[in-house]
């Protein structure tokens, strides 16, 4: 396994260029467009939609449409201290299940990166939880796993003093959390794992006859050889993980209160049960906002990986 | 330094050391215990999905018990009825998501091969571009989504699942794709042009036969997210277009015991997933790094 560098261009190619002209770049151009033209009306259209409507008062239980109230919108969703929370707590659950990922990851890459009796079969169970079907992962841990009077949870815990804990109503968050980890270790650890295969054998060979121990090379030698990889794994959960949706809504519905309610479900909370369309929309754009700023900075960071692999190789 | 021996990465030079026979036994006790921790892993891992299936052939009686029963007599009753109630959630998902794929890399192939291999000026741009669409949440937009599904008679549709499906995955299709290109040698390519191949023989007769496995992956990964979607099913979609994590929700009922059935329709909505998960398993690093990583 070894890390392409992505963004060279491909010279080798262009060898013999076909005539260029205006007519060929047009030609060159041709087989982008559809996918281009797709993915700007269907990804870009409802964020337009999404700017008109946080200028409007438009409520679905309230007949007559929408109408326009300038800023409203945007006064209550900076002075909604709901929106707050779930923004505060969006943070902490993609930051806490991003690092904490991370560092299994690494722990089951490095015990995955040496040759073993079943090791194939290892690594096929550590990737499982990753496939599962989301919605189901958090249906069967908020029943099978974490129910306080059944669930296999407190009955392993059982010997530590464990006594029929209500996970979900006691540590909420935690629970949630527990389980966007439990999904999204297997990612990491592929990730890492990719850099491992890759790091080149006759450094560490250099590093063991010197008499460095395993702990020294570890440090001094992998992570930084692994740092790249684990940027972009860092990078690529939080953009999946700040999504997260349906594990608060299958596991706790965002409750207890308000304690697990992060922005995905807020905001479908705003559509689905205050029927505000407008109010969602202002907070949207809130978000969209805050995303593009978050965007920019790992935009870069995406970049610079993909620079550092192709100086490297 | 710290001097920690690493025993396994010795392993097979024994005959340096002073004492052979301590030190292969070192080497094997080493491995074994590396062996057993890394299956204790795994299987912590793995225990919630074992735990599932388990249940998934428990009568009703048996999964809501304390302690929790390891040894009942199995029963295909929960399937049973699992299968009785899930035939149009299982119709509606496939569709979208073999339909949104199909779409996905008929969209992408041409686009990876404007951004590869017979790149366009501002390649990059366009590369980031796509990229840059998977940082906007989709879920910022969604209460417009409604109204626009609304005003276009697309809600409750398999359309509008099919539509956003599409647009969710194409960009990481392009990126994967694209990687693959890169991977055709330069030579078959010069060989097809010096032979007077246009450029739709070229993709057709030179890059498609290479990158073809790379489409199967790509077409895997897709396949995952699409069937594994729940937020936009839920917002857009009610009993017409209603996809297979709205059955599971659908076999929570509001009393009573349901947790073997629940067991039983969360295996049979994961299996499918988790088996093309596994098939995939080389190129699954590959897919979710966007091509960055081989």
């Amino acid at each position: 396994m070894t890390v392409v560098e992505d963004l060279a261009p491909p010279p080798k190619v262009e060898i013999r260029p076909r005539a260029v002209g205006r007519r060929e770049a047009w030609a060159r151009r041709l087989p982008l467009l559809p996918a281009l033209i797709y993915v700007v009306v269907v990804t870009q259209i409802p964020f337009v939609v999404t700017l008109w409507y946080s200028f409007q008062s438009y409520f679905w239980d309230v007949p007559g449409g929408a109408h326009f109230t300038g800023l409203s919108n945007y006064t209550k969703v900076f002075t909604s201290p709901d929106f707050r929370g779930a923004l505060v707590r969006s943070v902490i659950m993609t930051a806490s299940a991003v690092i904490v990922a991370m560092i299994l990851g690494v722990v089951c890459a490095v015990l995955l990166d040496r040759k073993f009796f079943g090791r194939g079969v290892v690594r096929t169970l550590i990737i499982t939880p990753f496939l599962v079907m989301p919605a189901a992962a958090s249906l069967v841990w908020a029943g099978p796993m974490l129910d306080p009077n059944f669930g296999l949870l407190n009955y392993l815990l059982a010997p530590f003093g464990v006594n029929h804990v209500a996970w979900l109503s006691t540590h909420p968050l935690g629970s949630v959390i527990v389980v966007m980890i439990w999904q999204w270790t297997p990612f990491m650890t592929l990730i890492v794992l990719a850099g491992l295969q890759s790091q080149p054998t006759d450094t560490l060979e250099a590093a063991k006859v010197d008499g460095a121990g395993a702990l020294a090379t570890f440090r001094e030698l992998t992570l930084p050889h692994l740092r790249p990889y684990i940027e972009l794994g860092i990078l690529l959960g939080s953009i999946y993980l700040v999504n997260t949706f349906d594990q608060v809504r299958l596991m706790t519905n965002g409750g207890p209160g308000t304690t697990t309610t992060n922005l995905p479900f807020y905001l479908y909370q705003q559509v689905n049960n205050a029927f505000d369309i407008g109010g969602a929309a202002a907070a949207g754009v809130v978000t969209v906002v805050l995303t593009i700023i978050v965007a920019t900075f790992a935009l870069r960071l995406f970049a610079r990986v993909f620079q550092a692999q192709e100086t490297r190789a | 330094m710290i001097a920690i021996r690493d025993p396994g990465l010795r392993a097979g030079r024994a005959g340096r050391t002073r004492e052979p026979t301590r030190q292969l036994l070192r080497d094997v006790s080493g491995r074994i215990g590396w062996a057993v921790l890394a299956w204790a892993v795994a299987l912590a891992f793995f225990l919630p999905v074992a735990w599932m299936v388990l249940t998934a052939f428990k009568p009703e009686s048996a999964a809501e018990t304390w302690p929790p029963q390891f040894t009942f007599s199995p029963t295909l009753s929960q399937f049973q009825l699992v299968f009785s109630g899930w035939g149009p959630y299982l119709t509606h998902s496939v569709i979208a998501t073999v339909v949104s794929t199909i779409l996905v890399l008929a969209l992408g192939v041409p686009a990876a091969y404007a951004l590869s291999l017979q790149p366009i000026k501002r390649w990059r741009d366009g590369l980031f571009f796509f990229i840059s669409t998977k940082m906007l949440p989709i879920v910022a937009a969604i209460g417009p989504l409604y109204v626009i599904a609304l005003k276009t008679h697309l809600l409750d549709s398999i359309w509008v699942l099919i539509i956003l499906y599409t647009a969710m995955n194409l960009p990481l299709a392009v990126w994967m794709i694209r990687s693959f290109m890169l991977e055709v040698p330069g030579e078959l390519l010069e060989a097809a042009r010096l032979d007077g191949a246009g450029r739709i023989r070229e993709i057709r007769e030179v890059i498609l036969p290479i990158v073809s496995p790379g489409l199967v992956s790509t077409a895997l990964i897709c396949v995952i997210f699409a069937w594994n979607e729940l937020f936009l099913a839920l917002n857009l979609t009610v009993t017409n277009a209603a996809t297979m994590p709205m059955f599971l929700i659908s076999s929570v009922p509001q009393e009573g015991l349901f947790i073997a059935h629940l067991c039983a329709a969360a295996t049979v909505a994961s299996v499918p997933v988790i088996i093309a998960g596994w098939i995939a398993q080389r190129s699954l690093v590959r897919g979710l790094s966007l091509g960055a990583i081989k």
